[in-house]
């Protein structure tokens, strides 16, 4: 995993809410089994239409180099499906920036580099009238410090992450080496405390 | 000292470490597996070097994107196939037990887990898909992965996880007639909105609750995710010893009573504190149906839709349904009924249609599947008959998957088209690009394809 400590660009704005993960990614798309690619179908059913032009009102056919993706509450509801992150991802974000976001998405977010970023209401209502007002605004999302600022506005708020995920990310650390080097731990509490052996064959509690 | 609540007990039961500032490292009892969502977590393991730590611990299953026609013959896409060819071989090569096609055995991963006992009391279980909250009916931890986390189950059998805040919902009181599990969740959802369980493990209680079948406890757990929630769960009493007692993994001889006397400890003590209560009168429930993109927005079947509030999300999904604010849905035209999907493909919702569409016809202009949510439930449907009432019906009965539910394989409702569905999400081109999809009962949507219009099942039974 790549390692994330601050990032300065434009963003898209997607002010709608409850962004499911039908929408980031269909179903259709799925069928791969490499995590590379996602980002051509990002979006897909908003993006192009059924022949597969792009739609012109949608915004990432209008902005084709923001890093910050900024979208309504409960972004990425659905489906468990980690492809909505890799896509995302693979499109050239690396921040989403919502004010709720689903539990799973937030997850798989974490686990693959990408930041969710969750501000309050107030503060999610004043980036889209920033971004409104100039679509060039540049946000400054910084995970050391824990903020996220509109130079342009002067305007800035602090977000909250679990302080080991946090560590992760600044140091491009994913959790299976965490996991991996816990083995001794792991093989103890199946000695002494596992309720359930394997599927043909039961343990006594 | 406070009592525990059931999520508390079977929570730390699998705790092997917490994480000084983070997660706790969560043993995981049962890892199920199916083709979508497991192909790169393979692979990870093997860029890593790293063996399947406990591939006795693991099940697989080929169901999101499998034919549900002629699933002797090869897969016709060729994308599905090499999906499904790569979950036999990461199978083989990791020896993990694999019911895929052809097996009698094979089915939607939350339909097979119960019906085989592979699914028990107190534990915890994972799978790449988010209604893993399903097997909580059991009274489990279940709880729907990514793939990075399904990695990290193959390479230690442990997931690391924030602690999830408690929540009861508690259903009290009797059922009117025509009401179903399915309405009840659907109703506990349009009042909780989609992210009222985020950040909560669910706890389903009640006089309600307890009356439900085993069958009808899976539908009211599978769509907890649906309000956000990490899972849902329901503590164990009879009606589940009954349904696990004489299943292929369930414990049997000496092991079934020493798992039934820990089994029977869990359940919320009396006096146990949860971070948010809420209370529902199950008389106050009515069929539901949805009318929007997300499976909050649900309605009583007789009522209007709500009246327009300036909202862009509402407006957009208004639109896209091509519904109006105010309008009533009764009577309005259907083209497509699905039955089937993880919330509803049992054998009990079938017997449930089959009885209501017995002697009858299916309107003329209506495409009616039923797609059984495993072998098993197939073959029990043509022991029973069931399949002979449907074919007289006019319903086409499939071989078992998640089919239209998400339309990954053929099964896809075409653009424009309404469908009345026993599925669990009416997102945005769920059911196949412009698809638009009315959530419901299986005696609703069943109701619905012999009248050909949205019909309250209330008008239909009296």
């Amino acid at each position: 995993m790549e390692a994330f400590r601050k990032i300065i660009s434009k963003a898209a704005p997607l002010p709608l809410e409850n962004i499911d993960t039908d929408q980031i990614i269909p179903a259709r798309f799925l069928k791969a089994t490499t995590r590379a690619g996602f980002g051509d179908n990002l979006f897909r059913d908003w993006r192009y239409d059924e022949q597969g032009n792009p739609q012109p009102d949608f915004i990432l056919n209008k902005v084709h180099d923001a890093a910050i993706l900024v979208a309504g509450k409960n972004f990425g509801c659905g489906s468990s499906r980690e492809h909505a992150a890799w896509a995302i991802y693979d499109y050239g974000f690396r921040v989403v920036v919502s004010s709720f976001f689903a539990d799973i998405f937030k997850n798989n977010a974490l686990n693959n580099g990408l930041l969710p970023v969750q501000v309050s209401e107030a503060f999610l209502q004043e980036l889209f009238d920033a971004i409104a007002a100039d679509p060039e605004q540049l946000l400054e999302v910084d995970l050391e410090k824990q903020t996220i600022a509109v130079p342009g506005t002067g305007k800035s708020e602090t977000f909250d992450i679990n302080p080991y995920k946090k560590h992760c990310l600044l140091n491009g650390l994913d959790d299976i080496d965490f996991l991996l080097s816990k083995k001794a731990a792991i093989e103890a509490y199946e000695r002494e405390r596992a309720l359930y052996g394997g599927i043909k064959q039961e343990v006594t509690p | 000292m406070a009592g525990k609540t059931l999520f508390e007990k079977i929570w730390q039961a699998h705790v092997v470490e917490e994480v000084a500032g983070g997660p706790s490292i969560l043993y995981i009892d049962r890892h199920l597996i199916h083709e979508v969502t497991s192909p790169q977590a393979f692979a990870g393991i093997e860029k890593r070097g790293v063996p399947l730590f406990r591939p006795d611990k693991t099940v697989a299953t080929a169901d999101h994107n499998v034919p549900t026609k002629n699933q002797h013959l090869p897969i016709k896409d060729p994308l599905s196939r090499s999906q499904v060819e790569a979950l036999v071989s990461n199978c083989e090569r990791h020896g993990v037990e694999l019911y895929g096609l052809g097996h009698p055995y094979q089915g939607i991963v939350h339909v097979i887990g119960p019906e085989l006992g592979i699914t028990q009391p107190g534990m915890t279980i994972v799978c790449g898909d988010s209604h893993t909250s399903t097997h909580g009916a059991f009274g489990c931890i279940a709880f729907g992965i990514g793939t990075s986390e399904v990695e990290q189950v193959f390479s230690t059998q442990c997931i690391l996880q924030s602690k999830p805040k408690t929540m009861r919902i508690t259903v009290d009181g009797e059922l009117q007639p025509g009401v179903g599990a399915k309405d009840i969740i659907l109703h506990i959802i349009a009042r909780l909105s989609t992210s009222g369980g985020t950040g909560y493990f669910v706890e389903f209680a009640g006089s309600a609750i307890r009356s439900l079948s085993m069958e009808g406890r899976m539908t009211v757990c599978n769509m907890s995710i649906e309000m956000g929630a990490r899972g849902g769960m329901i503590a164990p009493d009879q009606t589940t010893f009954d349904y696990l007692q004489g299943r292929p993994f369930a414990p049997s001889g000496a092991a079934w009573q020493q798992k039934l006397d820990y089994w029977q400890t869990l359940y919320s003590d009396a006096d146990a504190q949860f971070d948010k209560e809420v209370y529902f009168d199950a008389a106050e429930i009515e069929p539901m149906i949805t009318y929007g993109t997300n499976p909050a927005m649900g309605v009583a079947v007789d009522k209007p839709l709500p009246a327009a509030n300036g909202d862009q999300s509402f407006a957009k999904a208004l639109d896209y349904m091509q519904f109006k604010p105010g309008e009533a849905l009764l009577g309005k035209p259907v083209d497509y009924v699905f039955i089937g999907s993880c919330t509803n493909s049992r054998i009990e919702d079938l017997r449930q249609v089959a009885a209501i569409v017995k002697g009858r016809q299916k309107a003329p202009h209506v495409t009616a599947w039923i797609v059984p949510g495993s072998k098993q439930v197939e073959e029990q449907a043509r022991q029973e008959g069931i399949d002979k009432i449907l074919a007289e019906a006019g319903f086409e009965l499939r071989e078992p998957g998640c089919s239209a539910c998400l339309a990954m394989n053929e099964d896809k409702i075409p653009a424009g088209k309404y469908c009345v569905s026993t599925s669990n999400r009416n997102f945005e081109g769920r059911q196949g690009p412009g698809a638009r999809t009315l959530l419901a009962s299986p005696a609703t949507a069943a109701v619905a394809a012999i009248t050909g219009k949205i019909t309250d099942i209330r008008d239909f039974i009296d």
